[in-house]
């Protein structure tokens, strides 16, 4: 028994709340989704683009999951190696930058680094080649793809790695294991285990990316279903193409997540077992592990630098006094706070109400919603926002109101699209802060109300922070709900950023694209910074 | 043979917050009980030994020769932890292999030397399987097959019984007890039970706030009354 009687009924009510909402707003625009199919007609259904467009999604898919999983396991063995040279807490730290960086402003600092005027073109005009790389196209969106997912998987590899009893070390050292012995029979079993799930998140991350594939895939010929959707409904203005677009989007990534549930458990990052551990294999390597980790943390830094120094020099005065640029700002505050809120008040019945179940409420009701809401939880990965978007455009235009509903759209598309992440936070939180908690809170009488304010919140303000903090952060650099709306006056952030880009204002561009990535960071570094599993090891007698 | 095993010279110990030093000479073949409150460093002075922990100062002599800038796996020593001994993934027989080859690379007469050490400790028969499926006390027992066929002349045990149960405790003595008798070998072993010295000792060492304070016939050891540490340990009441 873990809540008292009343605190169980207002929860099965928030429960039943939460998971019709979510349902009603997902279905809604899947049924005009396919209410517009039946329109469709005689066009050919299959043509050679949208075959293309298929293809190509998959394959830069595929290729990014490759190259990111591939060399996070040598970048991961050497950081898990190397455990005491100066800086390794800080490249670690680093790792986690990307995955709280809007794609927009990410991919601004790629082009500057890998673009026709980048440093590494520079360098290979220097080296004498005729034609360097071209930050436009597959490359582009690769090197992208890399960017954000291989730090995230070096990450996974590295918790895994120092998962590793202690021991083993020990005693590989003390039998005399060489390097290959050591790959094989201590690193290798355990990077076998949790790559399938690594690869699964990262290729379902690639398949649905809409912002790189948008600004660095360039026609045609580099175009995802995502990309596609936009320009059919944006610039062909063709419903009958982006509905059949969507209908592939959600084909494909339901198809992703049948076979990711079948291999991979998600990865995770969980406490090591908190001894030193102290590796003897290091000190022979010491050169190449080095090497290889200044390569990743270059690769990792250089555009976040590009994107610091090329901010700077833009015109911070004419900027400060831009009136769109302070509207820009406080609509997309206003959205990511709301959207934040509504993430958070979505997420706490998906984690309580299976809780319900343990302590001995086995109603029909609560058994069905305890199964349902964690699927709730995750259906942003089978209906991505650009699908989601455009069924309420879609529906939204025949009433021809658009440009009023948008931001309310938004707001609950980014709050459906942070519900993973928010959950994956507070759930493990919330279930141990329970087990720790709820039987004395119970007996003490300390219930409803006064339970949350006096026991739960001051134990769980952490991950509450955390998770709202995530969740704004996301909201703030989201450009695909915005980007099928885009309607006049409605500008957010991202929105605004993205049309200075086009409209080749790169001074401006770079500006926006600093106060946003700031932003941004400001909001996800602080609860990643407090995380100290990984980080300096110690030695004890 | 040189008759001091182990030979420890003002070798000195330096953490953040403290300081350990170790002088010592343990005779060959002797059976040494190593006790001690927590945290006094008896790990420190195993890693030390075992080539874990490089010493600040000092010298460290193994059946006669220094051991400045010796590899863990250069030394004649094999390590016995309190658990993890073994790696959960590879079988039982792999995991003894190991002492034999680092890589399994294992031909005929390797295999064969794994599966006589196997029976010898009491689980012929136990080669495919998988640690997770023996009790703690098997697989330290597994965990002995392998120093049994890496053949070092000494052992390091750092609480070896500490996660068996009393029965178990007796047995694993025993097994020790018998495998040293045969192999001649050195053996150093952390306990916190006076009981296991009892048993398997002939030899007791007592380390102190980062220092050897005892180190003397077992015999003597157990009857002290004094320092008021060892009393405390032996259960003698410190009057």
């Amino acid at each position: 028994m873990l809540f008292a009687r009343a605190e169980r009924r207002t929860l099965r009510a928030a429960g039943a709340f939460a998971l019709c909402g979510v349902v009603a707003f997902v279905g809604a625009a899947t049924a005009v989704l396919l209410g517009h199919a039946g329109e469709g007609g005689g066009a050919p259904l299959f043509d050679a683009y949208i075959r293309r467009v298929a293809t190509f999604t998959l394959m830069q898919a595929v290729l990014s999951t490759a190259l990111s999983v591939l060399l996070a396991i040598p970048v991961a063995r050497a950081l898990a190696r190397q455990r005491t040279f100066p800086g390794r807490m800080w490249i670690l730290r680093l790792s986690v930058v990307p995955l709280g960086l809007p794609a927009l402003v990410a991919a601004l600092g790629i082009v500057e680094i890998w673009g026709r005027q980048g440093v590494v073109n520079d360098l290979l005009r220097l080296a004498g080649l005729k034609n360097p790389v071209s930050v436009y196209g597959l490359a582009g969106i690769l090197i992208a793809h890399v960017f954000f997912n291989l730090p995230l998987a070096v990450r996974f590899l590295v918790a895994a790695l120092e998962r590793i009893p202690p021991e083993y070390w020990l005693t590989s050292a003390n039998l005399g294991m060489r390097g290959g012995a050591v790959f094989r029979l201590i690193e290798w079993p355990v990077i076998r285990r949790v790559l399938p799930g690594i690869a699964g998140l990262v290729l379902m991350l690639c398949a649905a990316s809409f912002t790189i594939v948008l600004t660095l895939g360039g026609g045609p010929a580099a175009t995802t279903i995502e990309v596609a959707i936009y320009q059919a409904l944006r610039f062909d203005f063709d419903p009958a193409r982006a509905v059949l677009l969507a209908f592939l989007q959600i084909v494909v990534t339901g198809a992703l997540l049948a076979l990711l549930s079948l291999f991979g458990r998600p990865p995770e990052e969980g406490a090591t077992a908190g001894r030193a551990i102290r590796r003897f294999d290091g000190r022979q390597r010491r050169l190449a592990d080095r090497l290889v980790i200044l390569v990743f943390t270059l690769f990792t830094a250089a555009p976040l630098a590009a994107t610091l120094v090329s901010g700077l020099a833009a015109d911070f005065m004419r900027l400060a006094l831009d009136p769109l640029l302070h509207r820009a700002l406080l609509t997309s505050l206003a959205i990511a706070f709301a959207s934040a809120s509504l993430s958070l008040a979505v997420a706490l019945p998906v984690v309580l109400v299976p809780q319900l179940l343990g302590a001995g409420d086995t109603g029909m009701g609560t058994r069905l919603m305890a199964r349902a809401l964690p699927a709730v939880g995750s259906l942003i990965l089978l209906v991505p926002p650009v699908v989601m978007a455009t069924g309420w455009f879609l529906m939204l235009r025949t009433f021809g109101e658009t440009g009023r509903f948008a931001p309310a759209i938004v707001t609950v598309i980014n709050a459906l699209m942070a519900l993973p992440f928010v959950i994956r936070v507070l759930e493990p939180a919330y279930r141990t802060h329970l087990a720790r908690t709820a039987r004395l809170a119970l007996s003490l009488g300390v219930t409803g109300f006064d339970r949350f304010a006096r026991i739960d919140w001051p134990a769980l303000k952490k991950p509450f922070l955390t998770a709202f903090a995530f969740a704004m952060a996301l909201s703030l650099g989201d450009l695909g709900a915005v980007a099928i709306f885009g309607a006049e006056g409605f500008v957010t952030l991202p929105w605004l950023l993205f049309s200075r880009m086009a409209s080749y204002r790169t001074a401006d561009a770079a500006g926006i694209a600093l106060v946003l990535g700031v932003l941004c960071l400001l909001l996800t570094l602080p609860s990643t910074a407090a995380d100290r599993s990984s980080e300096s090891p110690s030695s004890d007698a | 043979m040189p008759e001091t095993a182990i030979l420890l010279s003002d070798v000195t110990v330096r953490f953040a917050e403290k300081r350990l030093a170790f002088d010592c000479a343990v005779p060959a073949g002797a059976a040494v009980a190593v006790a001690g409150p927590s945290g006094a460093g008896k790990s420190t002075l195993f890693n030390v030994i075992a080539g874990f922990e490089t010493p600040r100062t000092g010298r460290v002599e193994l059946l006669g020769k220094d051991m400045a800038g010796r590899e863990p796996a250069e030394r004649p020593v094999s390590v016995v932890f309190q658990d993890n001994n073994l790696f959960a993934h590879l079988s039982i027989a792999d995991n003894v292999g190991l002492g034999i080859d680092p890589g399994l690379k294992l031909d005929s007469a390797a295999r064969q030397s794994v599966f006589s050490a196997l029976s010898r400790v009491g689980l012929g028969g136990y080669e495919r399987r998988l640690p997770g499926s023996l009790s703690g006390g098997e697989r330290q027992r597994v965990a002995l097959a392998r120093a049994l066929v890496r053949r070092r002349p000494i052992l390091l045990l750092d609480e070896p019984f500490a996660a068996l149960d009393p029965a178990m405790r007796g047995e694993m003595a025993d097994l020790l007890a018998e495998l040293r008798a045969e192999t001649k070998s050195t053996m150093l072993f952390i306990t916190h039970q006076p009981e296991d010295i009892r048993r398997l000792a002939d030899r007791a060492m007592f380390i102190e706030e980062g220092a050897i304070v005892l180190d003397e016939p077992v015999r003597d050891f157990l009857s002290r009354r004094e320092p008021p540490g060892v009393a405390k340990f032996l259960g003698h009441s410190a009057i």
